[in-house]
């Protein structure tokens, strides 16, 4: 689960033009209040696709599963690699 | 009869008086570009402002579906009147469904017992066209009120509506996507227009541009973030319910080459005039269309307002621009149906006033970005159905 969270928090600093690190933000900051749109989500997607060898279903693909690093991790493990 | 069938009937009954009143002074609104406020002042009276509340609001438990053929009905007699109609009733959907504190209730309320009439600004100079994003923030004064100032390059019927729903920066250290809507009463602003509206074509929606000026509560902020608001109910029923109206301008050249074919027809009895074949063709596309809008409609009442998915998000995208295309294949063949007496601004059959009211549906929120928009959704979508 750690290493997953590092992953989440890598792809986020390279993919979601964050306002601030992703790598030191808390696990339940809003991410949209730091700036998340909707193009970068769908970068983000693709990268954790692809670092994680997933295919994140269309169910999962609505604002609240981004809404947060938790979210996002807790959204993941529902999905079967 | 169940009580939703009942209530449709009325609901389309009284949009077609109304939809009489709004055709008598459908060219006048056209020729003046002013406001279509006979046609406005009957749908008020019928109580079809504040239908789609829910009754513990003040409204008749009306369904979008609902509101869509009234739209159309309305359209089909006065692109304006229809279109003020959609834009208000995009707004009443952000009140009924993310305006859950006690004052925004009451406001709410109001809207109903008075019949008020709500607007939006969301678009803003300097951020090209992307209503994502804000340059103005809510500058709150520590007391509970705040200020904003916001350049809007068009606000439809601004000058005649009674409530302003505008987006902003939560606050002034806020990203430019972290935007709030504000609702801004017509005695907590200040509107000076900063351009004119003449334009080619939905003349009577009077959009020119303002510095809006709001000094107002804090209560006055809905609670739900406008990204949240956009994604889940403003975009949606604003695209399905200008579609409606673009149907209805469909409908209205429609119904016009179809007199027209008629009375052709009466002309030279046991010959089937030229026109009818291409009267055929249009039915063929007008089918779809009326199809695709309903379709949609209906989808969305199903819904439950529930969050929206990206696949959800693609159809909501792709109607807008299936129904801004649609229109003009469709007025353009009407006009082909009608020939040169369509073309002629003398003539009883003249087209002009759908077709150029059909040429702006592609251009409010350009077409370009929402396929752009719409492409990058692409790119993770899987195609899965609901």
């Amino acid at each position: 689960m750690t290493s997953e969270t590092t992953t989440i928090r890598e792809v986020l600093a390279a993919h979601g033009r964050l306002s601030a690190d992703a790598h030191d933000i808390a696990e339940d900051a809003d991410l949209y209040a730091l700036g998340l749109a909707s193009h970068a989500t769908v970068n983000v997607v693709m990268a954790l696709e692809d670092e994680l060898d997933i295919e994140i279903p269309d169910e999962l693909l609505v604002k609240s599963t981004f809404a947060s690093i938790g979210d996002i991790r807790r959204a993941l493990a529902t999905v079967d690699s | 009869m169940t009580s939703t069938e009942g209530g449709t009937s009325d609901a389309l009954a009284a949009a077609g008086r109304a939809a009489q009143v709004a055709a008598t002074f459908a060219d006048e609104v056209d020729r003046c570009a002013r406001f279509p406020r006979e046609a406005l002042d009957a749908v008020r009276g019928a109580g079809l402002l504040s239908a789609w509340l829910p009754s513990r609001l003040g409204g008749r438990d009306a369904t979008l579906a609902q509101m869509a053929e009234v739209t159309t009905v309305l359209g089909r007699a006065c692109s304006a009147t229809a279109m003020i109609f959609a834009m208000h009733q995009s707004q009443i959907a952000c009140l009924m469904r993310h305006a859950d504190t006690d004052p925004l209730v009451d406001l709410t309320r109001r809207v109903a017992r008075e019949g008020l009439l709500v607007a939006s600004a969301t678009t803003e100079i300097g951020v090209g066209g992307d209503v994502r994003r804000s340059t103005t923030a809510v500058e709150e004064d520590g007391h509970g009120g705040f200020t904003l100032v916001k350049r809007a390059p068009v606000i439809s019927y601004a000058s005649e509506s009674d409530i302003i729903l505008v987006t902003a920066r939560r606050n002034a250290d806020a990203a430019p996507t972290d935007q709030v809507l504000v609702a801004c009463e017509k005695a907590d602003l200040d509107l000076r227009q900063t351009e004119t509206w003449d334009t080619l074509g939905l003349r009577g929606t009077c959009s020119p541009g303002f510095e809006l000026t709001a000094r107002s509560s804090v209560a006055h902020i809905l609670p739900t973030p406008y990204d949240e608001i956009s994604t889940r109910t403003m975009l949606p029923v604003a695209h399905i319910l200008w579609s409606a109206c673009w149907l209805g301008i469909a409908e209205g050249a429609a119904d016009k080459a179809r007199r027209f074919v008629r009375e052709q027809a009466r002309r030279r009895p046991g010959s089937t005039p030229p026109g009818a074949l291409r009267l055929a063709e249009l039915d063929v596309r007008l089918a779809a269309f009326r199809a695709r809008v309903r379709w949609a409609a209906e989808a969305f009442d199903a819904s439950g307002g529930s969050e929206r998915t990206i696949g959800q998000s693609i159809d909501d995208n792709v109607l807008k621009v299936f129904a801004s295309e649609a229109v003009v294949d469709i007025v353009t063949r009407a006009l082909a149906v009608v020939g040169i007496a369509g073309y002629s601004l003398a003539s009883p059959w003249c087209l002009g006033r759908p077709l150029r009211d059909a040429h702006g549906a592609a251009l409010m929120v350009n077409n370009d970005r929402i396929l752009a928009n719409t492409a990058t959704l692409e790119l993770v979508h899987r195609g899965e159905r609901r």
